[in-house]
């Protein structure tokens, strides 16, 4: 590292920098210098570095307008490979050694860019909406468009690696929170931390003090950066204050919910060395104290947008905080006495002020006499109406001006310069209240929205309310901390900043020629929306604000409009001959300034992004090679493939086991329900369609559940345990929705009823096994229960030991075929699987997954709730009509809906069974189904399949589905046109494949 | 995100511990045979989508378990007031009508 590169523009002493501390880094391949305290902006303008980037639409040099969050120019793209990061301001990015950063655009570089031939060129192609007028036909076109558009313009790139650092969240509340510690925010925090309050206090800067730290004033007679340090050190010194500099409280919701940003490792390097690089903070706040700020507005005037053009307060606050002063010659242009402030800064920095320029016919106040006394020409009453030069600033065409600011009213004159600073007036961060969903309101007096009634428990101070002396910003935060500790101060503060000049409005700078002929003048520059843009949306027709900015893209992007709205909106209001007020504003939603989706996601990432629920056989599934498939958030094995086998060849192979011998099926993921009380029968009454009263102990029934409107909604096999206990399944994806529902019935309508709901899903393990052997599996492991077809018949249950552990077997099938499911504790669910299949063995017994589960239910014509039904299946639709109780005596849920006109059609969609023509055909699931395959687009759709499979016992594809009026449709000959081109004739028939008679399971 | 006062637990808790189940004070007909198709369909379908204040019901699902009701601004999203389950509301629209009236008459 050389020591003595030159930085061109650096003060030799002054602001807040180490100068003992070099640090070198690159940009766009050159290497630089700056010290610590350096922002990465404030050592390019030290290097003289102008252009940074190229302008998204007209690829037009870009240089650093700003010093903080409104950048709109300075995107950066930092670090390499994995690391890299997109899109961070360069203002905002704190200089380390060895930083690397680049342009996000401009090609080949930023410094000659050939796609602003296509700006030069194409400008006047290129209106607002052009994406729109362009591109829209052909439709096809519009995505190779869209790549090139996004090559040209660009912002930065993602790596397409994996992000090397990791991110949390956490959780805080405190009773104050205050957001910002500029003067306003500092003063509050002290109050309020004095009163004991618990307090959190965020600023997105390295070091609080906002404006103090570039300030020449005073605070009762200290100098503002002192003072700022003491407050900050006060705090840091209360145990009940929390102080998070590098911290952006970029969104503001609800109740008083604040989330935050904290980098903590962005300014030491790329990659976190330990710890997490960024933080999340989601806080609840009993008070909120806004102490944003405000931004200062650029001046809208012909090409507006040249390096070397930028804001008043942040020429200053590279002078006074960075001792960087970003040019020799400098021109001002102000509507307001803040530019003045500049003027006698850079002249106290030993640099040229050529004039300052100010649209006000007579202005007056503090720091204009200051101006004047220290020999500074003012040319009260001009403007700069244009800036000249291509890649940097060279001279400022200035003119005379209407007392209104409206019209040019004399010759201009150029005035050479390689700086021209512009203080256009303040616009308040509003940006956060907006997130309440606090509309803003425009005040003339402040020239500006600022923050509506408060919704929530929300306090403000300082510019953020158009007040902009730094007297009144820390009294108004003193006030604002009193409020929301609830208490009072009488603490004033003298700054020595009274008597200020009345600002002039200006949105837009006026030009010898009209606003369609003058040189581009540019009002957001993020997204190169002009002035004659914008005149030009309102001229077409677009009369509402929010319509003009999705026009223009005026507010889009990261910068969302921080420097650019309210020209734009003023210029709207002008045009259409509205006030501002009438116009109205486009509001601000989170985040205030980009977020990084590593935050967002913090640890719940990987195998962490969602529980994942493993039953207690998963183990061995693991160990004997299953496919998973997610079931909600279980993990249920699929299938289990043996070497060689291809899916099919599996699922053949299981079914076949279950038909011909014996398989097993992990079920303990079937929601499990206990149900207790009194009046628990009574219950099953009310939410089942069928009868409850006379199932004895010891049987089980099947179960259908309704939505009010006939629908079904969950299906399962409800056991009797006792008179007053009963043990319900529900589907595994259902059980949550089945609880909630029970629990809503009982506390809302029947809170009379004795019963109680307790889930139990996690409690037992369920092994279920099926076919012709099963019995003779369980009779090797259980002794005590009388296992008979005669003793324990089709939907019994008994409890019963089982290789030696206390069991509930269930003679229930989901299969069609004779079949037991054995429930132990969890924690003997891994054991009871591996005795199952010892004792299975000499049958060959066959673990199965859910897919071989759903071809034998298939073969049955059993429905799934969830895949054959939608909501819109009545147990009519489905068949199912022996589900329902025709004589109970109470009115269970759903029932009342079956005589609804529209319920009681009988060209409802219903459950069909499907046997494709071609036998070897399997239809796909989601197909839709027609009558006249050579009907013209749009047939007439009859209904859809549901569920469909290749049948190996059958030796054929069934199918089911849903078709109008299927039920009267027996044997007809339906299609299913594919996208691809090909039409599948089925035929309709009953659903039940296999087994119509039910022999199997009832042997 | 909100933060709601469960009346069961007696504590405030965040939003992500409830679930929002629909408009409060629904009543099921006694006798649903004796009532018409139409009075059905409005028991099953209709509901009210008021702006500004609406009773409603909330299951502390990750919680107590246990519904309740909310007095909630579906513009400001405030929570009023929420109440336990066969309680009625102690602000509705109408109070809070009566409230706005004589606080400006207060005022001016």
């Amino acid at each position: 590292m050389s020591p003595n590169l030159p930085q061109i523009n650096r003060l030799a002493t002054g602001g807040r920098i180490d100068r003992s501390k070099p640090m070198s880094f690159t940009f766009n391949g050159k290497t630089y210098q700056g010290f610590e305290g350096d922002t990465l902006a404030s050592a390019m303008l030290a290097n003289g570095v102008g252009v940074v980037g190229r302008s998204f639409k007209y690829s037009r040099a870009r240089g650093i307008l700003g010093h903080g969050a409104e950048e709109p120019n300075a995107l950066m793209q930092l670090h390499k490979g994995k690391e890299t990061i997109p899109n961070p301001r360069a203002t905002q990015v704190e200089l380390f050694d060895g930083l690397t950063a680049t342009s996000t655009n401009g090609w080949p570089s930023a410094e000659f860019d050939l796609m602003s031939l296509m700006g030069k060129i194409g400008g006047k192609m290129m209106p607002p909406g052009f994406y729109y007028k362009t591109f829209m036909a052909p439709q096809k076109m519009w995505m190779t468009y869209e790549k090139l558009i996004r090559k040209a313009a660009g912002f930065g790139k993602l790596s397409l690696e994996a992000d090397p650092d990791t991110y949390d969240k956490i959780n805080a509340h405190c009773d104050v929170m205050v957001v910002g510690a500029g003067p306003a925010g500092l003063a509050a925090a002290l109050e309020a931390g004095r009163s004991g309050k618990r307090v959190i206090i965020v600023d997105e800067q390295n070091e609080f003090g906002g404006t103090l730290l570039a300030s020449t004033q005073t605070v009762d007679g200290i100098d503002a950066a002192t003072w700022a340090e003491q407050a900050t050190s006060q705090l840091e010194g209360m145990a009940n204050v929390l102080v998070m500099p590098r911290t952006t409280a970029f969104g503001y919701y609800d109740h008083n919910f604040v989330v935050a940003l904290e980098r903590r490792t962005d300014h030491i390097g790329p990659v976190a060395k330990t710890g997490t690089r960024q933080r999340l903070h989601r806080i609840r706040a009993h008070q909120v104290i806004l102490a944003t700020g405000a931004i200062e507005r650029p001046l809208v005037f012909g090409n507006n947008d040249l390096p070397g053009i930028m804001l008043s307060n942040s020429v200053s606050t590279y002078i006074n905080r960075y001792a960087v002063v970003p040019g020799q010659r400098c021109v001002i242009m102000t509507t307001n006495d803040s530019g003045y402030q500049t003027a006698l800064d850079i002249q106290g920095a030993g640099r040229t002020v050529v004039a300052v320029v100010d649209s006000r016919q007579t202005p007056n106040g503090r720091l204009v006499e200051a101006a004047k006394a220290a020999g500074i020409q003012v040319m009260a009453g001009h403007g700069v109406i244009e800036a000249q030069g291509s890649k940097k600033v060279m001279g400022a065409i200035v003119a005379p001006l209407d007392e209104a600011g409206d019209k040019v009213i004399g010759a201009g004159k150029t005035l050479s310069c390689d700086l021209i600073a512009v203080a256009g007036g303040w616009s308040p961060v509003v940006h956060l209240s907006c997130h309440t969903g606090s509309r803003p309101v425009w005040k003339d007096d402040v020239a500006g929205f600022v923050p509506g009634p408060s919704i929530q428990n929300q306090h403000l101070a300082g510019a953020v309310t158009g007040e902009y002396l730094l007297s009144e910003a820390l009294n108004a935060g003193i006030q604002a901390g009193a409020t929301a500790s609830g208490t009072t101060s009488a603490q004033i503060f003298d700054c020595g900043d009274e008597s200020i000049g009345v600002s002039q409005a200006l949105y837009l700078v006026p030009h010898t020629k009209p606003i369609s002929r003058a040189p581009k003048q540019f009002v957001d520059f993020q997204n190169d929306v002009t002035a004659a843009g914008i005149e030009l949306a309102a001229r077409e027709g677009f009369q509402s604000i929010e319509h003009v900015k999705r026009y223009t893209a005026m507010g889009f992007g990261t910068d969302q409009g921080k420097t650019g709205n309210i020209n734009g909106m003023a210029i709207v209001a002008k045009t259409m001959n509205k006030s501002i007020a009438e116009t109205g504003t486009t509001i601000f939603r989170p985040a205030y300034t980009p977020v990084t989706f590593g935050a967002i996601g913090g640890r719940d990432v990987g195998e962490l992004l969602d529980p994942a629920r493993h039953t207690a056989m998963h183990p061995w599934h693991l160990a004997n090679g299953a496919e998973f498939e997610n079931v909600g958030q279980w993990k249920r094995p699929w299938y289990f493939p043996q070497a060689g086998e291809t899916m099919q060849q599996t699922l053949n192979r299981e079914c076949l086991a279950v038909r011909n011998s014996v398989g097993i099926l992990d079920a303990s993921t079937l929601g499990k329900i206990d149900i207790q009380g009194k009046d628990a029968r009574e219950f099953l009454n009310r939410v089942y369609t069928n009868a409850w009263s006379k199932l004895a102990p010891g049987k089980c029934r099947y179960g259908l559940m309704l939505k009010e409107d006939g629908m079904i909604f969950d299906d399962g096999v409800t056991a009797c345990l006792s008179d007053n206990h009963f043990l319900m399944t529900t589907t595994s994806g259902g059980a949550a929705a089945v609880l909630g529902w029970l629990e809503l019935w009982h506390q809302t309508e029947w809170p009379e009823m004795e019963v109680y709901f307790t889930s139990v899903t996690d409690q037992w393990a369920t092994c279920s096994f099926a076919g012709p052997n099963s019995r003779k599996v369980l009779e090797k492991l259980c002794t005590d229960v009388d296992l008979s077809a005669e003793a324990m018949k089709f939907m019994d249950w008994r409890e019963g030991t089982v290789a030696g552990i206390k069991a509930r077997i269930f003679r229930i099938s989901f299969t069609g075929e004779l079949s037991f499911e054995v429930n132990v504790p969890a924690d003997q669910g891994h054991y009871m699987w591996k005795k199952l299949m010892e004792a299975g063995e000499e049958f060959g017994i066959t673990p199965y997954g859910t897919e071989s589960m759903h071809v034998l239910r298939a073969e049955k014509g059993f429905i799934i709730a969830g895949q054959d039904t939608d909501g819109s299946m009545t147990p009519y639709d489905c068949l199912m009509g022996w589900a329902v109780g025709k004589t109970k005596e109470f009115s269970f849920l759903g029932e009342r809906s079956f005589s609804r006109p529209d319920t009681a059609r009988t060209d409802r969609k219903q459950l069909v069974g499907l046997k494709p023509k071609d036998p070897t055909v399997v239809i796909p699931e989601g197909a839709q189904i027609v009558m006249d395959p050579n009907q013209p687009i749009p047939m007439d759709m009859m209904g859809h399949v549901t569920s469909s499979y290749w049948s190996e016992c059958l030796g054929h594809g069934i199918a089911m589905g849903t078709v109008k009026g299927g039920s009267d449709r027996m044997g007809e000959t339906v299609y299913c046109p594919l996208a691809d081109g090909r039409v599948l004739a089925a035929q309709i028939c009953s659903p039940v494949f296999y087994d119509p008679k039910g022999d199997h399971h009832n042997d | 995100m909100h933060h709601i006062y469960c009346p069961y637990c007696e504590e405030m808790r965040e939003e992500e511990e409830y679930s929002y189940t629909g408009e409060a004070h629904i009543e099921r007909p006694k006798d649903p045979a004796a009532i018409s198709d139409e009075a059905w369909a409005n028991y099953i379908f209709f509901r009210s989508n008021p702006r500004g204040i609406h009773h409603e019901m909330w299951y502390h699902a990750a919680g107590c378990r246990r519904y309740f009701n909310a007095t909630r601004d579906t513009q400001s999203y405030k929570v009023h007031e929420t109440y336990k389950m066969g309680e009625m509301p102690s602000i509705t629209a109408q109070t809070l009508a009566v409230a706005n009236l004589s606080e400006k008459g207060g005022a001016s």
